[in-house]
């Protein structure tokens, strides 16, 4: 097929229709498209995108800093008077802006752990969906021996071994997320491999790289995308059960989870530091669900995960 | 009754499948913990030298690491589980009989609670789909799946016990009062994830066109999803049920913490913090072993229920 059969087929069409020049749309522009048409992602990925620049940007523009301990007002309540919009905690520090810079440490803990799951998994499903065979039949059976394992707790023994420092946060919640990204990657991988496009791009003699970069990774970056941010949640939720525990962050540093745990200590006679970083948080995880949720009905409206 | 024999031999293969994951689990809980800096009986007191010495032999903590693991392995083979570091006179077998109830109790009421609740929602959105009903139970789950445990725990707590005065704020006396915020806290996300999977799937299968048939037939539409349309779509919610059970563990160490229940989560995070070998070595064991039976029966559960798994022979 050259170029001129085809503008023959097209022509009268574009006559018809009264427009010079018809473009095809992508498969992204169409999965762009009917996420837009989705108002719950689309309004959770404006409110996402304002607490990410409330925890970026926040902390320099309200006058308190974390640390500073304010004694004429501790455990005091939310008050405009006082300066603390959002109330104290037991010895005088303002909740604002420690919620906003245990945000910066949960939403890092989110996006570095994330990766880390995401360069484990895709890398391990790809090595077992391409080799396949023996390797693949191994490589999954000690996925599923570690998938039916309680690993919440071993978490919580990394932590207890290794100490508490924040990049053993990043590598022990990341390095048990990875199990169902492998899965998928490597599902996706499999059904790729042997799909009826590949072998055609192949016989018409496409060279291998040409086919990871045009087939391939377009294929596998939807279910990537979609998984990353299903990930992110989770993850946060992982950091912030540890902290909550007392075994994730430490003093002076501190996470949503940390401070809905301090909150909880002085509930009754300060609910504000329980409420606003918990206020937080469940937006922020309840956002992330929902943008998952929609990325995944736009870029794989066939099968739900 | 040749596929009954297929069934009990593909049951056999599996469980047999579970004793790889079991060893797994007990080579690397085992290691993890010895690798960890610092022993049991580091403490303020610096205590003699031949005094520390008898105690590690008591121990065997003098052995060699392998020799101490094979120790383990006949040990747990045996089902004993060794004495307790932390808790002199107990042993971890008593201790775990102690907390085993508590922990299960809540664990099943929790579960129960979850799966009748959640299918009665899911099925009661998927009958109204695209309502308001239908959206705003379909919204209040996802805030159950968005908001973690630990958040709305300490809120009911304030709300019922500590405003109201309801309920009690902790504690555990076996009394009904003591159990209800716990088991709604564990139940909540679950119940929330098996409403979404079982409206998803109860509109999947009232599309298909069995239940048209149900429905020319003039069946009344409760008929049609009790006796035709419930049993298919409750598929993904069992085979869901095991990472469900697995969840829920893991959240009973917190609920267990919040609302100071001296179940097995409280001990394991407090034997993990004192370095009771043999009491975390226990619990995880004894997790393990619940999960991967539980998960087996979860299966069978799958496969009695769907007819389109048969065992043959070549399965």
């Amino acid at each position: 097929m050259t170029k001129t059969t085809e503008s023959v087929a097209i022509d009268p069409f574009e006559a018809a229709l009264g427009v010079s020049d018809v473009k095809g749309r992508s498969p992204w522009e169409d999965a762009w498209h009917r996420l837009l048409k989705n108002r719950a992602a689309v309004v959770s990925a404006f409110i996402m995108g304002f607490i990410i620049l409330l925890v970026v940007f926040g902390p320099m523009l309200v006058s308190w800093e974390s640390d500073f301990t304010d004694w004429d007002h501790t455990s005091a309540p939310p008050s405009l008077q006082s300066g603390h919009w959002f109330g104290t905690d037991a010895v005088g520090r303002d909740i604002l802006v420690r919620t906003l810079e245990g945000g910066r440490i949960s939403l890092l803990v989110g996006v570095v752990a994330t990766i880390v799951s995401l360069l484990i998994g895709v890398s391990y499903g790809a090595i077992a969906g391409s080799f396949g065979g023996v390797t693949d039949r191994i490589m999954m059976r000690v996925v599923d021996i570690i998938y039916a394992l309680p690993f919440m707790f071993f978490v919580i023994l990394l932590m207890v071994v290794f100490g508490r420092h924040i990049l053993l946060i990043f590598i022990a919640i990341g390095a048990i997320n990875w199990l169902d990204m492998a899965r998928i990657v490597r599902g996706q991988t499999l059904s790729l491999k042997n799909a009826e496009f590949i072998e055609a791009a192949r016989a018409s003699g496409v060279r291998d790289w040409d086919i990871i970069r045009r087939h391939i990774i377009p294929n596998l970056l939807g279910v990537v995308i979609v998984y990353v941010t299903l990930t992110i949640p989770q993850v946060i939720l992982m950091e912030s059960f540890l902290s909550f525990i007392g075994l994730g962050v430490q003093e002076p540093m501190s996470s949503w989870g940390a401070l809905v745990s301090d909150g909880a200590q002085d509930m009754e006679s300060a609910p504000w530091t329980l409420i606003v970083p918990s206020v937080f948080l469940a937006i922020t995880l309840y956002c992330f669900n929902f943008i998952g949720d929609g990325l995944r009905d736009a870029l794989d409206p066939k099968d739900r995960l | 009754m040749i596929q009954n024999s297929g069934m009990a031999k593909h049951s056999l293969r599996r469980l047999l499948g579970l004793l790889p994951t079991l060893f797994m689990l007990i080579t690397v809980a085992f290691f993890l913990m010895r690798a960890a800096p610092g022993g049991p009986f580091d403490s303020e007191r610096v205590l003699p030298p031949e005094i520390e010495a008898n105690l590690e032999a008591r121990y065997h903590l003098d052995e060699p690491l392998l020799q101490q693991y094979f120790r383990y392995l006949g040990q747990v083979v045996t089902l004993d589980f060794g004495p307790s570091f932390q808790y002199k006179d107990w042993t971890v077998n008593e201790l775990m009989a102690q907390a085993m109830p508590v922990s299960l109790t809540v664990g099943l009421a929790a579960m129960l609670l979850a799966f009748f609740l959640g299918t009665l929602i899911g099925v009661a959105s998927a009958m109204r789909q695209n309502t308001g009903v239908d959206y705003s139970l379909m919204g209040l789950a996802m805030l159950g799946i968005s908001i973690p445990s630990f958040v709305i725990a300490p809120i009911l707590i304030l709300l019922l016990a500590v405003y109201a005065g309801w309920l009690p704020a902790g504690g555990w006396d076996w009394s009904v009062s003591s159990m209800v915020l716990p088991v709604i806290t564990l139940a909540f996300p679950v119940t929330a994830y098996i409403a979404r999977l079982t409206r998803g799937s109860m509109i999947e299968v009232l599309k298909s066109n069995f239940i048209r048939t149900a429905r020319a037939k003039g069946l009344p539409e409760s008929m049609v999803i009790r006796r035709h349309a419930l049993r298919p779509a409750l598929l993904p919610v069992i085979s869901y049920l095991g990472p469900a059970i697995a969840g829920m563990i893991s959240g009973s160490v917190v609920i267990e913490r919040i609302f100071s229940i001296p179940g097995l989560g409280s001990y394991f995070v407090q034997g993990a913090l004192n370095r009771d070998y043999t009491l975390v070595m226990g619990i995880v064991v004894f997790y393990g072993v619940l999960i991967i039976v539980l998960n087996f029966l979860v299966d069978l559960i799958y496969a009695w229920l769907n007819p389109k798994i048969r065992y043959d022979e070549n399965d």
